[in-house]
Order: C-alpha cells, then sequence, then structure tokens
C-alpha cells in the first residue's frame, strides 16, 4: 500500500476545512475498524489523508437527558455507550447492536456513528438506529444541518454527506412511557459474521394496542430499509402474533435482496419475515415491562 | 459435560509402560506458550528483501503478453520473475516424491504460469523490493493481457462432451490405459470385487442417492511463508514452513534444475499444515528472486493468497448404491466417485476409493473413480483426502437403509462392519482393526442411551476408515553424561510429535520423557524423512526413534561389559538398569553409565533408518446431537462423541487434540464451510470472515474416547490418529439434521439457507 498522512484536528471546523480541502481524497477516522481495513485492502487506493475524529470534543459527546433524549458522538465506541447505565436502561433497542459488532476488541474502538458512515448495507446499527427514530448532526463548510438515519444512506458505501462535510453527533428522542425496541440479526456462525439479514424495530403500546411502530431491515437492499408501510400497518392494532404477522409478510415484501455469498433472494426475504417477527414480539415484550 | 469413564479395549496391547500413556508437558511447551518460537513469517536476515505475487485476476485464460517495465521503473524494486525465469520443460517428464506422480511441466507451470493461467489466483509474476508494500506497489503495475477463456468448474461439467479443455494435450486414462481422447478427464480407475449384479439381485431392499461437495480449505491460520537465499557458492538455503523439509528440498531440486545436494531446507516452527503444506508454492520463486538480486528474499502468503493460490480439497459429485437383505445383510454396493482435481490432475479420488466402502465387509463391490481437471486450484492433501467426501455418501445410504429396515444404525454396521480378514474392494486384506470395537464403544457410550429432550432435535451416527501410511523417517540419539538424550528428527512437529516420539526412546532406555531433547533437523543435519502427513509421524519416525533407542541401549550394554569386563550376552538392561544376569552385584543406572562413558570410550550415539510396512488403518466414529430452527434451518451442535481406535495413544493427550481438531474441521465442513464460486469461477469468499469456519463458538465440548486395538505392526501398537476423525462428522451431522427433520441432505454445506430450502422443496 501508498503513503498515507495522518492530521489529527481538535475542532469541527479545523477538520471540516481539511475535508472541503481534500475532497474524496481524505477519510474521516473514528474507530477505524471498516477504514483501516478497506485502506489496507486496497479498495481506497484514491485516498491520501486520515482525520481522525477522536480529539474533537463534539464527536466524543455523550449526553442522555429524559427530556431532551440522548446524544452520542460519532467517535464514542459502543463500549462506552453499552457501559453507561443510564443510557441502557433507557434504549435497550441500541445496545442490542452496540453490544452485537464485532467482539470485545472492536467493540474498544468501532463507533456507530463510523457503522453509519461506512453505509454498509448490512451496518447492523443502522436499523436499529432508524427504529429509535435516529437524527444525524452534520457539520460542514455552509453550516451545519440534520438528516434522519433513514436517509443517510444513498447506495453501498455512499451517503448524503457533501465534500467538506462529516457527522457530528446521532441524536435519539426520548423514549415513550409503554415503548420497546429491538434489533435482530441472523448469522450462520455464533460470533464474528456479517448478517445475512437483520430487523431494527420499535413499538408504543397504549393499552394492549400499537400506537405506533417502526420496522427497518439491513442486509437485503443497497442501503439499510426503513419499510415504513410495515409500522403504520400496526397502528391502532392490537399487540398480538397476528398483527405482528401482518407487518412481518409487509417486510418481506419489501426486502429487496440479491443472491450471493451470503444467501439467495429467496431466504433472505424469508427471514426478513422471521427476524421482524421474532424483534416484534421480543419489543411488544419490552414494552409491556417498560 | 464430563468425560465418561470408557474402559478402552485393550486387545493386543497388555503391557503396562512407564512413559507411553502418560501425558508429560510438551517438550516445545514454553516456547509456544511464550511466543518464542520462531515460525516462518519470524524469519530475518541481513539484506532481507520481501516479495510479492502477481495472480490471474480470471479462472481460465491464455497469457498473451507481460510487461514488467513500469513496476521495474518502481523506486526500491530490484528484480522481477516469470515463468521464463524457470528451466525449460520437456513435455511427459514425471516426477515423484512419494504422494503421487506428477508432470514436472505441471508442477513448473502451477509455480508461475508460462502459457495459460489456469484458475484465479494462479501466480503469473513476482516481485522483490526493499519492503513488501513497494512489492505490493510494483507487482499492481506489471501489465499483464491475457485472452479470456471459458473456465470449467465441477467434475461433471468438466466431462462433459464439448466442454471447454483445461489442458488441450491431456489425454484420458481409461482403467490404466492411455488414451488419445482428448478430454478434461485425466483418468478413470475401477475397483471391483464379486458380482455386482447378482449383489443386488439378492437385496431386499436398495437405496441410491447422489450426492454433491463444494471446495473447501485446510484453514491453517499460518499463511505459507517462504525465505529463499541463492548464495553466490551456488547454495540454495530456505526457510519455510512445511509439512517435509525434504519434500521441499526435492521439488525445489526438479523445479530448479538442480541437485538436491545443493539445497539446504530449515523447517520453522509451523502454525497448522493439514496437508496442505506439502506442496511448495512461494519456494521456487523466492529462490529464483533470491538469484537475480543475491539477497535473501521472503515471501509471506496473504489468507486470499493461501485460498487462492494453494490447494485446497475438491468439490465432488459421488453417487451411492447400497443393497441389503431384510436381515440387513449388505449384499452389493456401487459407488460412483467424480473428484475435482484442480487445475492439473490428481484429485484424491484414488484414496477416497480405497475408503469408500472400507469399514464394511461386503461380498459384491464396484467402485469407479473420475479424476477431472477443472479450472480451480490444483487440489493437495487435507486431512484424509477424499474420504470425507465419499463417507458423505455411503454413511447416508446406510443410514437410510437402517431406517427402512427398522434396524439401529450402529446394529446395521456392526452386523456388516469389516474386521481382520476382510478384502477391501480395492486389494487389501485387513490385519487385525478397530472397526467392530469403534462401534460397540459407541453403542456402549451412555451418549447414545441418553434421552433426546425438546422439539427439532435429532441424533446421529456414522463411522469412517483412513488407511494411514508408513514411508521413510531417520532418527539419531546422542547421550549426554547427565544421562539425558538428545533426539534428532527430521519430522516438522505439527501435532505435538516432538512429545510422542520423545516418549517412545525414553521407554525404551527407562528414562523420563523429560530427560529427551528432542530436535527437528534441517535437511543437511538428519537422514531422510518423509512428509508429516498420512498420520505416519508417531508411527513411522517414532519407530525410528525406537530403534534408535535400541542401537543406544546395545551399546550401552557394551560398554556395561566393558566397565565390568563380562561377556556383553551376560548384560541385560531392565526397568532403566543395567544388570549383569549371573552377578546381582553388578548393576548401573542409566543415568550412572551415561555419567562413565568419556572415561569407558568415549560417546555413544544410536540411529536408526526405518521405511514401515503395516501402518494400520484406523477407524473412527460420532454420535451427534444437533438443533434445527425451524424458521431459519441453522443447525446447532448440542452435543458431539468422537470414539476412535487409536492402537495405542502414546500421549493421549495429544491424541484427544487430534480427535477434537479433526472433528471441528468435520464439524465447519458440514455446516457452513465453501469455496463460494461466481459464475466465473472467482471465489467470492476469500477472508475467515466470510470463509465460515466454526469459531469456539459454534462447537459443543468434543468428548472423545480412545479404543487401543494395537497395531500388531508396530512396537508399542500405534496406529496413526490425525485423519480418520475428519470422515464420520459431515455424514453425522446430515443423519442427525435427518433425524431431527425428516430431510435429507445431498449437498455440502449443509448451511442455514441449505437446510430452510430442503424443507421448501420437501414440501412442494
Amino acid at each position: 500500500m501508498h503513503w498515507i498522512d495522518y492530521v489529527n484536528p481538535h475542532s469541527v471546523r479545523e477538520a471540516t476545512e481539511l475535508l472541503a480541502e481534500h475532497g474524496e481524497s481524505a477519510r474521516i477516522l473514528a474507530g477505524g475498524t471498516d477504514l483501516l481495513v478497506l485502506l489496507r485492502g486496497g479498495t481506497m487506493d484514491n485516498v491520501n489523508l486520515v482525520v481522525d475524529g477522536k480529539s474533537i470534543p463534539e464527536l466524543n459527546e455523550v449526553t442522555y437527558d429524559p427530556q431532551a433524549g440522548l446524544t452520542l458522538g460519532a467517535a464514542v465506541p459502543c463500549y462506552k455507550i453499552y457501559n453507561n447505565q443510564a443510557v441502557a436502561h433507557a434504549y435497550p433497542g441500541l445496545i442490542d447492536t452496540a453490544s452485537l459488532i464485532g467482539g470485545t476488541q472492536i467493540q474498544g474502538r468501532a463507533t456507530l456513528g463510523g457503522n453509519l458512515c461506512n453505509a454498509a448495507p448490512s451496518g447492523d446499527s443502522i436499523p436499529a438506529m432508524i427504529a429509535l427514530s435516529g437524527v444525524a448532526n452534520i457539520a460542514g463548510p455552509s453550516g451545519n444541518r440534520s438528516v434522519p438515519v433513514e436517509d443517510f444512506c444513498t447506495a453501498p458505501r455512499q451517503t448524503v454527506l457533501k465534500r467538506g462535510e462529516m457527522l457530528v453527533s446521532l441524536h435519539f428522542p426520548p423514549p415513550v412511557p409503554n415503548s420497546g425496541a429491538r434489533y435482530l440479526r441472523f448469522i450462520p456462525r455464533n460470533e464474528m459474521d456479517i448478517a445475512v439479514a437483520g430487523a431494527g424495530v420499535s413499538v408504543v403500546l397504549d393499552n394492549g394496542t400499537i400506537k405506533s411502530a417502526r420496522v427497518s431491515l439491513a442486509s437485503v437492499a443497497p442501503t439499510p430499509l426503513f419499510v415504513k408501510e410495515a409500522g403504520e400497518a400496526l397502528v391502532g392494532m392490537p399487540a398480538t402474533e397476528e398483527s405482528v404477522r401482518i407487518a412481518s409478510g409487509l417486510a418481506r415484501d419489501a426486502a429487496r435482496p440479491i443472491t450471493d455469498m451470503r444467501g439467495t433472494i429467496e431466504y433472505r426475504k424469508h427471514l426478513c419475515e422471521v427476524l421482524t417477527r421474532r424483534a416484534l414480539l421480543t419489543a411488544i415484550e419490552r414494552a409491556k415491562e417498560a | 459435560m464430563t468425560t465418561t469413564a470408557y474402559e478402552p479395549n485393550m486387545v493386543l496391547v497388555n503391557e503396562t509402560f512407564d512413559v507411553v500413556g502418560t501425558r508429560p508437558i510438551r517438550h516445545d511447551g514454553a516456547d509456544k506458550v511464550t511466543g518464542r518460537a520462531l515460525y516462518g513469517a519470524d524469519f530475518d536476515t541481513a539484506g532481507l528483501l520481501h516479495g510479492k505475487i502477481l495472480r490471474s485476476p480470471h479462472a481460465h485464460a491464455r497469457i498473451k503478453s507481460i510487461d514488467t517495465s513500469k513496476a521495474e521503473a518502481l523506486p526500491g524494486v530490484l528484480a522481477i520473475v516469470t515463468a521464463k525465469d524457470l528451466p525449460t520443460t520437456k513435455a511427459g517428464v514425471i516426477v515423484d516424491f512419494g504422494e503421487g506422480n506428477m508432470e514436472l511441466k505441471y508442477l513448473r507451470d502451477n509455480i508461475l504460469a508460462s502459457d495459460k493461467a489456469l484458475y484465479k489466483g494462479h501466480a503469473i509474476a513476482a516481485v522483490a523490493a526493499s519492503s513488501p508494500h513497494v512489492a505490493e506497489e510494483a507487482a499492481a503495475l506489471i501489465d499483464v493481457q491475457y485472452e479470456v477463456l471459458e473456465p470449467v468448474l465441477t467434475a461433471p461439467e468438466g466431462m462433459k462432451e464439448g466442454a471447454p479443455l483445461v489442458h488441450e494435450d491431456l489425454k484420458t486414462e481409461e482403467l490404466g490405459e492411455k488414451t488419445d481422447k482428448s478430454s478434461n478427464l485425466a483418468s478413470h480407475f475401477r475397483h471391483t470385487k464379486g458380482d455386482l449384479d447378482q449383489g443386488f439381485q439378492e437385496a431386499d431392499i436398495v437405496v441410491e442417492r447422489e450426492f454433491n461437495t463444494v471446495t473447501v480449505h485446510q484453514g491453517y491460520i499460518e499463511p505459507h511463508p517462504a525465505t529463499a537465499l541463492w548464495n553466490q557458492d551456488g547454495r540454495l538455503h530456505i526457510w519455510c514452513s512445511t509439512q517435509g523439509a525434504f519434500v521441499v528440498r526435492d521439488s525445489c531440486a526438479q523445479i530448479l534444475d538442480i541437485p538436491v545436494s545443493q539445497i539446504r531446507v530449515v523447517p520453522m516452527e509451523i502454525g497448522g499444515g493439514f496437508g496442505g503444506k506439502i506442496n511448495v508454492y512461494l519456494e521456487p520463486v523466492a529462490a529464483l528472486l533470491s538469484k537475480k538480486t543475491g539477497h535473501a528474499v521472503k515471501i509471506v502468503m496473504s489468507r486470499a493468497d493461501c485460498f487462492e493460490g494453494t490447494g485446497p480439497t475438491p468439490g465432488s459429485y459421488v453417487k451411492v448404491k447400497i443393497g441389503a437383505k431384510n436381515d440387513g445383510t449388505i449384499t452389493a454396493a456401487h459407488a460412483y466417485l467424480a473428484y475435482e482435481a484442480g487445475a492439473y490432475p490428481g484429485s484424491p479420488v484414488g484414496a477416497g476409493g480405497m475408503c469408500v466402502f472400507s469399514a464394511y465387509d461386503i461380498d459384491n463391490v464396484v467402485i469407479d473413480g473420475y479424476d477431472v481437471v477443472v479450472n480451480k486450484p490444483k487440489t493437495a492433501a487435507y486431512r484424509a483426502p477424499g474420504a470425507p467426501n465419499a463417507a458423505f455418501a455411503t454413511e447416508q445410504v446406510v443410514d437410510e437403509l437402517a431406517n427402512k429396515l427398522g434396524m439401529d444404525p450402529i446394529d446395521l454396521r456392526l452386523k456388516n462392519a469389516a474386521k481382520e480378514g476382510t478384502r477391501r474392494a480395492d486389494g487389501p486384506v485387513f490385519p487385525r482393526i478397530g472397526c467392530v470395537e469403534v462401534l460397540e464403544a459407541m453403542k456402549s457410550h451412555p451418549h447414545y442411551s441418553a434421552p433426546l429432550e425438546g422439539p427439532n432435535r435429532g441424533r446421529g451416527v456414522s463411522i469412517g476408515f483412513w488407511f494411514n501410511i508408513g514411508l521413510a523417517s531417520s532418527c539419531s540419539i546422542s547421550v549426554n553424561d547427565d544421562g539425558t538424550i538428545n533426539l534428532v528428527e527430521g519430522s516438522t512437529d505439527i501435532g505435538g510429535t516432538r512429545a510422542s516420539i520423545a516418549m517412545q526412546a525414553a521407554e525404551v532406555l527407562g528414562i523420563a520423557a523429560e530427560d529427551v531433547r528432542p530436535s527437528v533437523a534441517d535437511t543437511d543435519s538428519v537422514g531422510y524423512t518423509a512428509v508429516t502427513g498420512g498420520s505416519r509421524t508417531t508411527f513411522a519416525t517414532g519407530w525410528a526413534a525406537y530403534e534408535a533407542a535400541q542401537d543406544v541401549k546395545r551399546q550401552m550394554i557394551e560398554r556395561a561389559a566393558t566397565v565390568w569386563e563380562v561377556d556383553a550376552d551376560s548384560v541385560e538392561f531392565d526397568k532403566g538398569a543395567f544388570k549383569s544376569k549371573t552377578d546381582p552385584e553388578l548393576s548401573m543406572s542409566f543415568k550412572d553409565l551415561a555419567g562413565r562413558l568419556s572415561s569407558t570410550g568415549g560417546p555413544i550415539v544410536g540411529r536408526a533408518a526405518v521405511n514401515p510396512q503395516g501402518a494400520g488403518g484406523s477407524f473412527a466414529g460420532n454420535i451427534v446431537d444437533v438443533e434445527v430452527d425451524p424458521e431459519t434451518g441453522k443447525v446447532e451442535v448440542l452435543r458431539f462423541t468422537a470414539v476412535q481406535d487409536v492402537g495405542k495413544a502414546i500421549h493421549p493427550s495429544y491424541v484427544e487434540g487430534q480427535m477434537q481438531g479433526g472433528s471441528a474441521q468435520g464439524i465447519g465442513w458440514a455446516l457452513n464451510e465453501e469455496y463460494y464460486m461466481g459464475e466465473q469461477g472467482q471465489m467470492t469468499n476469500t477472508s475467515l470472515l466470510d470463509y465460515r469456519m466454526p469459531t469456539s463458538l459454534d462447537l459443543p465440548m468434543i468428548d472423545t474416547v480412545i479404543v487401543e486395538v494395537a497395531n500388531p505392526g508396530h512396537p508399542f501398537g500405534v496406529r496413526g490418529v490425525g485423519e480418520a476423525n475428519i470422515i464420520p462428522p459431515t455424514p453425522a451431522i446430515a443423519n442427525a439434521i435427518h433425524s431431527a427433520t425428516g430431510l435429507r441432505l445431498e449437498r455440502l454445506p449443509m448451511n442455514p439457507g441449505a437446510v430452510t430450502e430442503a424443507g421448501w422443496k420437501q414440501r412442494k
């Protein structure tokens, strides 16, 4: 591999200026668990500058307030999320995914912000963040903007970020009473694997009736998929397995997978139904306990 | 799960031993656990250069031109080699390294492609540079023009009339006779015994099924490393990770056309081989680069290089038909085995034919074997090569027969089990073997009678046979004056063989295992020793150590006689002491006598070179419980018992380790491992993330039962134990899945998608 320069800016402005100057040849580094592998693998031969985000204060923020919700800096590693008692209690659906990505060593470095910016169709945290109505806070040369997580990825490894822009943090609204969320993925092994399919869901209950729900899928489309109609179909329905099967069938129908080394089209669509159903049933249980 | 207290069958070994059968700490243990042991990639020397190999992106392509000018111009690049730098080869020259014949042209072409690239990953050119990064950049600058050809990817596809030819000049060998037919079918052999038609007529029930398996890799954790220094005096030094230093020496001598005496191979510690580190890949290339530059050149493969540029074990198509009477007597069996050889002839179909029905005593048998070249890496040995593909078929058909006959599957196997005197269809008559004892141990094991609780669970059994090999080994022993010995051998230590060989010498000399200093020497420093493979090392090199120790003992007896001024015939060696047979006053321990050697005539060195026959085959059986998720098709292995006849376990811990290792590889092969090939023959899962070998979380505790039916062909009764254990897992798991779901899986791997889709097919 060729030489790559490394800079370690201490402010968002410094970082965005570097990114604006270097464009496609610069990449921002959070945990590096994807970036370093891609650089070494020769698939990013155009990159010659790595901009480390870990020394920028805003990218390391973890703030939870029951009224304002949760703000997670883009460079916060997974272990800091699941080791934060307040966050773990308020967002078990997020912990499902933070404790699932990679092994223990990887979780010491890997970040949800990096997982989102890597924009892999199989990114495990993305459906979970979509289900929790996450919002991506972006800084750039022409100011700040916010984009719902479901709109962030545009194609495999492509995002809405424009030249000079970077993800600063993720924001999640505070959990409402009687709500629950769950992320489930299917892998052939029991660890160290990429999802054949994944489902992130959330529900809000009102006396045994589903008030609202969100369903999102991984690994079955060019980007993580927000299946809006599956959640909407549940509104006003009783929180039963029959209702859940309607939504999980819609998730199966929405999936647009390809046949590859991880599975066939038919099998992956089938898994979307199974995983969405199982995830929704757990989310309902969690909502009843919440 | 706890290890059950199973009483092994001691059939021929009735002696007890002092060292053999104990569990001392391995001699190389401290270096390995502290990370101080030196592996091939650790090698360094002054002026070391780094090499990188450019590989074909196409599975089948004619090489039109290679332009190295841009790469040569890159600062830091010192040399580039292609097939033109190898000696030219006349067609028809055959070489043999004891593991089968090969055309020298094929051997050289596999090192660096001369006219055609025959698989994705085929080495085309190589660079030596000042750093691995520069070498990698330079390799990418080599401009190769290809004419892409249509690839052939499976044995049945390759055998079709009109299939694209991998080698235009390859003629089929039909039942031992060369024909003039150009084909991808390199050879067809047939073993026959009795009258097959008659046998099927006698049957009350016949089961026939077709099975397919795909290419899988040995998956050793250490990628291949090799360093070569072609010195100014003409001698070539090679430091590498290999299962056989002498095979590397002899192969390089042939490929580079220099005498064996000009090559010294130093085997470094080896991080797994399983058959995949017998053939040479990097060594001749590093040698050519060293010759051009005058420096030592090191090349280390990436994981993708290992998958695409070394020898995996083949995919196969196997059809098995077995007939039986209502009482369970098997009357006839036919096997059709078509194996992918990879890019050059030489699949393990021959061994498949030797093993496919060898657990059974059947009167009427035909075995047809087909060796087919395809556009995939040339296959290499992998733990009992060829046998698992065959057993996946046979053992499922036997299971189905048992189901249809309403017989217990172990009883059906016991009724037909091979035993001493049974003649195999491929010729040999079995000496004393342990097939029956393994089956009996399975049947009486508490696992077999334990209730299966819960839904979607099933239990399967199976048995497998591997013949093992002997071949040449050398050993020398020198006696130290503190009563210890230095033991020098030529077998690279993959599975704890320093310990198992040292223990056999210690047993003869009545000393402790810890009093032996075993070392694995380079090819200049020890007599010829064949590969660590074929489960031969503890058997054959152990035998060499036994003989070398006997040589030491004889010389020590003479020395004691000299000291006592008596006739050597009147001195005996018993329980670690030299004694006069007539005078009870005259007794000296091994240690005492060792301390007096310098004053009584000088050092003592024992030596032995052996080529033992009678390796003694090994049988291995499994009992497996699985749970199948009915919605995702995922198979969880809940409980796994491995039973094996090992003859005599010299070091039971390492025997258990071999049994567990073979089982783990078998479980991976059964459930997830595969070369997932794109339509143009490109493997798409070339990382350990996507080539799914089992992790520790995917395996249950693998319970082991050592059965000891002594091999009459070895002084301690040893049978090789390294390979038979990988044969039963794939069919045992398939049979367990059948028991859980009613589905008969005819394809490997039985991954979640395959199990689910088999269920859909059945419901249609």
